[in-house]
């Protein structure tokens, strides 16, 4: 295969960040947003031509009969350690790596465009389209990296740009706050990670992903049986490669730096804390899955992570206030889906088809992608509409922004699993291979399931539906004075045409025969729809939704008698269940009080007042002797002199 | 009569210890400047002596003395040229009263 598409889909992006970077200022914002856009068109372009010919041109190098083969367009050395020890920069193209070449420029291409209108007349319009780019250069880069260094490099890319959009509106306090707290948080858990590829390059040698991959059992050989504390050291290697995914994708209990990401602009939301850079954990994962398939005790851990997180971000989802934490609850509570999906995989079982968790994840992913930019892209609408976060400052607005309403609707639908819609068909795979695995994970991810139905319907129906007799006032008083109101109202086209397009595609993006495209060993696997999983998911969901209809289509004191009843359980998932607190506790009460300030007063006295002292010592020294320098030139003669007949008599009295 | 080392080295004993008592006692700094002269021509008749009597065969020390001689020629030019310098912003030449290159 020709390298020049793979090379400009990384190049175009890079290019361009560097071009509005440096030359954006001089540039009018129609400019740069145009030239943005178009870049991002061109690589989504190629990246679908370079997806479509992985997948549907049958050329020998990527398909053999009806496996699907892992294939390295190139990959250079670029830093030579040692003879085995190299890093390399590539490009591979696998099943998941062509899939998310066609989600990132999917969802970057439409956020490119949506921004235009949501950021218009934004001061720093055109550092938010360099920066867009950077993002996008560095998640195409990760997700084609073919080895787990250059993955690394990127993954600290992504961090960064996540990083500079999250803290773009930077006279913000909270936005400040937000990206300090995403990027620490982040770097913590990426120290995992970086242990972890230490580990396992120690042992194998070796840093491609795919001689890794391919003879997982020569891996499992070259670490010859080692243990540490308990566990054999792949096991640690592992956990710890996932402690770097724990936090990219904001698993407990590193996921408190997700929901203050939201201050970021929504369409970075949208961007990088829903579609892609958040399930680059869930994507690190299934590049490694066949080295978890050795270690069951990893996945044993993904699983457990994956579904205390699904369930306690659920939980908090049902009480936040501010639509996008909702979203951004949920987004974390889906990722977790999608890891458990991958933990379930293990083949502790020889009857199950291991293929389908891994192949449900991925599915996932894909839809996912799809409708939660729906729903924060829509988010955004209500918000560019509303200027106000939260649910309380919305209500009825179904009459006012008819395409939004719709958009949104499909995308909650979509998320709560109701056929046809793109969430159904993914969803219901990952229960399926949760019940396959253990009932009690099939029956804690359906309830799970059921929560997401629930709070999704609950926003929902407080945004588009709850009276707001604000508006009929405003607009009464508006009439009686004989103008229009300044009412809610859909967005311009920029944004309307993402919405529209997104709804269209999570309409319709399950129907794709997944098990043909995406699989955890490249051959085909035929999904059958599980009816009895499939028939109560969905049942429990229509509950779930009829539930949320029945508490929150009209005003009523329901919801809240029902708070009220179990308070502190409501008051407790309000407050996230005090991570955040803890996490200060441990931080300022421990860290800070009982660590950094004792070491910072022995810096202050003991280090800096021996310094200090001496200074001191030598200063008083030369303020005592500084007479000597009288400007009689006959005085230091005399001196001299002495000194010399001394040194004489000395070396005398020495030699004698 | 046999001519010794010593001959020389008394004499020039005498003359550097001149030098030195000149230098430390003279007021004016041209007088210091000569005795500083003194000094210096002592050391140069101490080397041509040494290299004579001690070394016949080598020239080390006539080229330390013809050094030793270029080397006063250019300090003397130097030296009167900031004394005379001195004389034009001060009209006094004494080294007492010059003392104000202190702390």
């Amino acid at each position: 295969m020709d390298i020049t598409i793979p090379i400009l889909i990384l190049a175009i992006p890079l290019f361009m960040f560097l071009f509005l970077g440096l030359a954006g200022v001089k540039m009018s914002h129609k400019l740069a947003g145009t030239l943005g856009t178009l870049g991002m068109g061109t690589v989504l372009v190629l990246s679908y031509y370079t997806a479509f010919t992985y997948y549907f041109s049958g050329n020998p190098l990527f398909i053999d009969g009806t496996d699907r083969l892992q294939y390295e367009v190139f990959n250079v050395t670029w830093l030579q350690f040692t003879d085995f020890l190299s890093i390399k920069l590539g490009f591979l193209l696998d099943p998941i790596s062509a899939m998310m070449l066609v989600v990132i420029p999917t969802i970057s291409f439409m956020v490119h465009v949506y921004s235009l209108g949501y950021m218009h007349g934004e001061k720093g319009f055109q550092r938010y389209y360099a920066f867009l780019s950077l993002f996008s250069f560095s998640m195409l880069g990760l997700v084609v990296a073919t080895n787990i260094f250059q993955m690394y490099i990127f993954w600290e890319l992504v961090g960064a740009s996540s990083f500079l959009l999250i803290g773009f509106f930077y006279t913000l306090p909270s936005a400040v706050a937000a990206c300090k707290k995403a990027f620490i948080v982040t770097r913590f858990a990426d120290l995992g990670f970086l242990l972890g590829i230490l580990i396992l390059s120690f042992y194998t040698k070796q840093l491609d992903f795919l001689p890794m991959t391919q003879n997982p059992q020569g891996v499992f050989a070259s670490f010859g049986g080692a243990t540490f504390m308990g566990a054999s050291v792949l096991t640690w290697a592992l956990v710890l490669i996932f402690t770097g995914g724990m936090g990219k994708s904001a698993m407990l209990p590193l996921h408190i730096w997700l929901p203050d990401a939201m201050e970021g602009p929504t369409p970075v939301s949208a961007l990088i804390h829903a579609a892609t850079m958040v399930v680059a954990g869930v994507y690190l994962v299934a590049r490694l899955f066949p080295l978890y398939m050795l270690e069951n005790a990893a996945l044993m851990f993904i699983t457990v992570v994956g579904a205390v997180t699904a369930f306690y971000a659920a939980i908090v989802a049902c009480t936040q206030i501010d639509i996008k934490r909702i979203l951004a609850f949920s987004t974390i509570s889906q990722i977790a889906f999608m890891m458990v999906s991958l933990g379930v995989a293990a083949h502790n079982n020889e009857a199950i088809h291991h293929g389908l968790g891994y192949m449900a994840s991925m599915f996932h992913l894909f839809t996912h992608a799809m409708f939660k930019a729906l729903l924060f892209l829509g988010a955004g609408a209500l918000i560019h509409a509303v200027h106000s976060n939260n649910y309380t400052a919305m209500g009825g607005l179904r009459k006012y922004m008819p395409v939004t309403h719709i958009t949104f609707l499909i995308g909650c639908l979509a998320i709560a699993g109701i056929p046809p819609f793109a969430g159904f068909w993914s969803k219901d795979e990952i229960l399926v291979a949760c019940f396959e695995n253990h009932w009690f994970w099939g029956a804690w991810m359906m309830m799970v399931a059921a929560m997401t139905a629930f709070y999704m319907f609950r926003m929902y129906f407080l945004v588009f539906w709850w009276d707001n007799p604000d508006y009929e006032a405003r607009v009464k008083e508006a009439e009686a004075h004989g103008h229009h109101a300044a009412m809610p109202h859909d967005p311009s086209f920029p944004m309307l045409f993402p919405l529209v397009f997104l709804a269209a595609v999570s309409t319709v993006c399950g129907l794709i025969p997944f098990g043909q495209l995406v699989t955890f060993d490249g051959s085909e696997y035929i999904a059958h729809l599980n009816l009895p999983v499939a028939g109560a998911s969905v049942a429990i969901a229509v509950i779930a939704i009829f539930f949320a209809r029945h508490l929150y289509i009209n005003k009523n004191d329901n919801p809240k008698a029902m708070a009220d009843k179990v308070r502190w359980l409501w008051e407790a998932a309000h407050h996230r269940f005090y991570w955040d607190e803890i996490y200060l506790f441990i931080t300022r009460r421990i860290i800070f009080d009982g660590i950094c300030k004792p070491i910072a007063w022995f810096d202050r006295h003991v280090i800096d007042g021996t310094m200090n002292g001496l200074a001191y010592i030598t200063n008083q020294a030369s303020v005592a002797i500084k007479g000597f320098q009288s400007g009689k030139v006959q005085m230091y003669i005399w001196w001299y002199l002495i000194g010399a007949v001394v040194l004489g008599l000395i070396t005398a009295v020495c030699i004698l | 009569m046999d001519i010794t080392l010593i001959w020389y080295l008394v004499p020039a004993l005498v003359m550097f210890c001149c030098g030195v008592y000149g230098f430390l006692t003279r007021r004016n700094m041209i007088a210091m400047l000569i005795s500083l002269e003194l000094m210096l021509n002592a050391v140069d008749i101490n080397f041509v002596v040494f290299n004579r009597y001690l070394y016949p065969g080598s020239m080390e020390g006539w080229m330390f003395t013809l050094f030793g001689i270029a080397i006063a020629a250019a300090e003397t030019a130097l030296a009167i040229a900031i004394i005379i310098n001195l004389f034009r912003v001060s009209k006094n030449i004494d080294v007492r009263d010059t003392t104000k290159m202190k702390y």
